[in-house]
């Protein structure tokens, strides 16, 4: 722990810091480009000089290691200076287009320009110009405005694992290119918006929309996968118009997936905005007091065990518990949460949650991926994943399921049932490196779980998490891997079956009469029977919307408070960001309104009251934003077999990672990564070699 | 076979037997160092099927999954690198040393030979200023695809472009006949034998 001097300041640091990390240690801003914390260390701004005693020149801090008795001074006049020079020198071929630049109010250049910008140029020559390149639909450059500190280069082949981007050419030709002129693959690209320090990357759909002063700033959760990454939404008037990822370093450190980032604009298009009722046929437009009225008619008149609801995967648990209730009061046993049939079960948390928890990867040494794609189903948990491989030359990683390129050396051990059979063999030479692990990671998905055959998927990989030693008293390893954003808080509100209760396959295929879909539109419409009366509850004019007789306008995820439960069983709060649109109403309110109507009044009529309500039925949603992990119990094992394993391939959760939801449906931009981002121009990941 | 227009690339018989000698130069899991090689052993192959020394893209995406690693790094690598040309040169490719020394030494009319062979044989001829080549004391220096030719000036120039668009191999080095960089003229010093010269280690 060297001491170090710090513009007088004497203070202990830990050993491998900079001197720029000290420096901030001592409550000291240095200014930076290149420079991130999560990225490593270029040192080609050249913005952070300090002094340091005893060195003849300013040093760039960023770089350089602290050492024992160190005297440094951040703010000399020779600091002053040299950094003023570095600016002039940065500002040398940066225009002069703050008025018509994006990245306006929020330019890491521009603020310290204020400090150390001159007020004139002495430099006559012409500027450089630089073509811009073609990033893909997201991500808008404006290369002149480059400066080259290879934030986005470096975020893309180490965080984000898709060496796309490069510097080509040299000298004043140097550009920020990928070379290719094709889109960006990575499901992380919009990340290098943040990143960058000027206005040559910013949002290709945010271009020229707003000014970030005008913005409404709300705090919440992201609803696009189930890592709860905390997001910020920034709203103007009634739309929402950009969303940030806020810095939890527990969940997405500070990262943001590109479907939660630039989907939004699907939340403006195909919107329910006012109830409908099916009419000979067809969804004529209705008053409240009419919708509301046919639904009491219908549901007063449907025999109580003939009544069913499943709940969708953007659910907030205050809607999950306020139908679930509903439905208890109606006396129907028939609701579920886990629209893909997913065989997960609800009696014991560690039976469903990602035990290991989020901060919990940063600890493991193998993993074994069994049906899930971790790149596409939580691109942002995946970085994290491949952190470990990038830090750790002896991670092992090994995948059952439809391949797909994780953007790490990850062994692909097979596609179906047979592969995970063979991993019971303990002599299985992944088996065998699983096991030599200290804390080896089983991760299951959805997919595996959603098959016939789910129960005994579940138990196989419970046995091989045993015997790999992941189910000790002081290592959870076996983890399952959420996709839906409502999900663990729906099977922590209990919102399965109830003892002799229908599951979704049991709705769909018509074991009810009434089916009150709460935002599910995954489900096979096709296969409801025609009769089946379907009231849709939700925000979006997707599939539910057009099978329904009756359609209730809902809520999306940034126009409520929710509450989210993530895939580790974190509990998340998210603020309302703007009103629903039109007549749309929260969704609790709906079915709160509903209760009266049928004479079975929900005992809550605010929604602290009815989060008291959640607290009572799940002590989780009394504590937000703690995660308790989960110490294996003894004795517990899950219900399946594994020899009841079938030999069927296993599928892939998603046909294109851009479009899984209602949002993502109806956004534009997302239809524009369909079609534009075409598979990856990179070859398949070298394989581990086989030791 | 590849041509100027083709959009895929693959290594002949002649740069395949080469390569796994170049890789193995380097330690393994350090096999992208060989990255630079095989451009260079691209760029040959081009230049000896086609006439046309240089790296097209899908040459650089070969490279790139031969030594498995990411496009992108190879596109910096042939970016970065003039030597390494992106788009096809002709035939003879004439490099012509700019920089000081050479400039002072009459460089100017060196490139106006050059600049009229490529005007009038652009089919055969393609030219590029260099910086400083390292040739210096043989000034001006005129680099012709590998080959320095030196102590050039505009007639001697002409005459050496000449005998290449003939078909000639002109012999490389000084055009004036010294031998390597000695003094024009012959050795101006040492003329002593040093033979007879006791270093002491014999006695």
């Amino acid at each position: 722990m060297p001491k170090v001097t710090v513009d007088g300041i004497e203070l202990e640091v830990p050993n491998g810091f900079t001197v720029l990390q000290a420096a901030e240690a001592a409550g000291k801003e240095i200014p930076r480009f290149c420079y991130h914390d999560r990225l490593s260390i270029a040192g080609n701004c050249r913005m952070c000089l300090v002094e340091i005693e005893k060195m003849p020149k300013p040093v760039a801090s960023c770089g350089q290691p602290v050492g024992e008795g160190m005297v440094i001074f951040t703010d000399t006049e020779k600091v002053r200076q040299s950094r003023r020079n570095v600016m002039e020198f940065l500002l040398i071929n940066h225009p002069l287009d703050c008025p018509i630049c994006d990245q306006g109010g929020e330019c890491d250049l521009q603020d310290e320009a204020v400090g150390y910008g001159r007020d004139h140029t002495r430099y006559h020559e012409n500027k450089r110009a630089v073509t811009d390149k073609n990033f893909g639909p997201l991500v808008k450059t404006v290369m002149t405005r480059c400066i080259q500190c290879t934030r986005c280069v470096r975020f893309l082949s180490e965080v984000a694992g898709v060496p796309e981007l490069g510097a080509t050419s040299r000298g004043e030709t140097m550009e920020i290119t990928n070379y290719v002129e094709r889109g960006l693959t990575s499901e992380l690209s919009g990340n290098i918006i943040d990143l960058c320090p000027v206005g040559a990357l910013t949002a290709k759909p945010y271009a020229f929309v707003a000014r970030t002063w005008e913005l409404r700033k709300t705090d919440s959760i992201d609803v696009f996968d189930a890592v709860g990454t905390n997001i910020r939404i920034d709203a103007r008037g009634s739309e929402v118009l950009r969303v940030l990822p806020r810095i939890n370093d527990a969940v997405n450190e500070e990262w943001l997936a590109d479907k939660s980032r630039f989907a939004i604009d699907g939340l403006k298009r195909k919107r329910l905005d006012r109830p409908w009722i099916r009419q000979n046929g067809k969804l004529q437009p209705a008053t409240w007091d009419a919708a509301l009225s046919a639904v009491v008619a219908r549901l007063n008149g449907a025999e109580p065990g003939r009544i069913g609801a499943i709940a969708g995967n953007l659910c907030d648990a205050e809607s999950m518990m306020a139908l679930k209730d509903l439905l208890v009061g109606l006396g129907s046993p028939n609701f579920d949460c886990r629209q893909d049939g997913a065989v997960l079960d609800a009696g014991n948390r560690a039976l469903y949650l990602f035990n290991t928890t989020i901060e919990g990867i940063d600890e493991a040494d193998a993993v074994l991926f069994v049906g899930v794609d971790p790149r596409r189903e939580a691109p942002v948990l995946n970085a994290r994943i491949r952190r470990r491989w990038v830090e750790n030359t002896g991670f092992v990683a090994g995948l059952i399921g439809p391949y797909a390129d994780i953007t790490y050396g990850c062994t692909h051990l097979g596609e179906d049932g047979a592969a995970l059979r063979a991993l019971l063999d303990p002599a299985h030479e992944f088996t065998v490196k699983l096991a030599a692990a200290k804390k080896p990671l089983v991760i299951i998905g959805q997919q595996a779980l959603a098959r016939p055959d789910g129960a005994a998927v579940f138990a196989a990989c419970w046995q091989i998490a045993e015997a790999a030693g992941a189910l000790t008293a002081d290592w959870q390893g076996f983890n399952v891997l959420h996709n839906a954003a409502a999900r663990v808080g729906g099977l922590d509100l209990g919102f399965v079956p109830a003892d002799g209760g229908k599951d979704v396959a049991g709705m769909v295929a018509g074991g009810v009469d009434v089916l009150w879909l709460l935002g599910a539109d995954e489900i096979d419409m096709a296969a409801l029977p025609p009769d089946v009366f379907v009231i849709y509850q939700g925000h979006h004019g997707d599939r539910g919307a057009a099978r329904a007789d009756i359609i209730l306008p809902g809520a999306a995820y940034t126009e409520k408070p929710g509450t989210y439960v993530n895939t580790e069983g974190r509990m998340q709060l998210a603020q309302r960001a703007i009103f629903p649109p039109g007549e749309a109403r929260e969704d609790w309110t709906i079915l709160r309104a509903v209760s009266a109507l049928v004479s079975k009044p929900l005992p809550y009529d605010d929604i602290e009251a009815l989060r008291q309500r959640m607290g009572e039925a799940n002590p989780v949603f009394a504590s937000p934003d703690t995660v308790r992990r989960i110490a294996p119990q003894v004795g517990l094992t899950p219900k399946g077999d594994s020899g009841q394993l079938s030999d069927a391939k296993f599928t892939a959760a998603f046909a294109t990672y851009y479009q899984t939801d209602p949002i993502s449906r109806a956004s534009p931009t997302m239809a524009k990564c369909v079609t534009d981002i075409l598979p990856p121009a990179m070859p398949a990941p070298v394989q581990q070699a086989a030791e | 076979m590849n041509d100027m227009t083709t959009e895929t690339f693959s290594f002949d018989d002649v740069s395949e037997a080469k390569i796994p000698g170049i890789i193995a130069k380097y330690p393994a899991g350090r096999q992208a160092s060989a990255v630079m090689p095989l451009l260079d052993l691209v760029q040959r192959q081009m230049a000896r099927l086609t006439d046309h020394a240089w790296v097209p893209r899908a040459a650089m995406d070969v490279v790139a999954d031969r030594l498995a690693m990411p496009r992108m790094r190879v596109y910096e690598v042939a970016t970065f690198y003039t030597m390494f040309h992106l788009k096809p040169v002709q035939k003879f490719h004439l490099q012509v040393c700019t920089t000081t020394p050479c400039w002072l030494r009459g460089s100017d009319a060196v490139l106006d030979a050059c600049r009229h062979a490529v005007a009038t044989h652009g089919d055969m001829f393609s030219m590029e200023e260099l910086e400083c080549v390292g040739a210096c004391v043989n000034a001006p220096v005129l680099v012709i695809n590998d080959d320095y030719y030196e102590d050039l000036d505009g007639a001697r120039t002409e005459a050496l472009l000449e005998a290449f668009r003939r078909g000639d191999a002109p012999k490389p080095g000084s055009t004036i006949g010294r031998q390597n960089s000695a003094p024009e003229g012959g050795r101006t010093t040492l003329f002593a034998d040093v033979t007879k010269h006791d270093t002491g280690a014999d006695s």
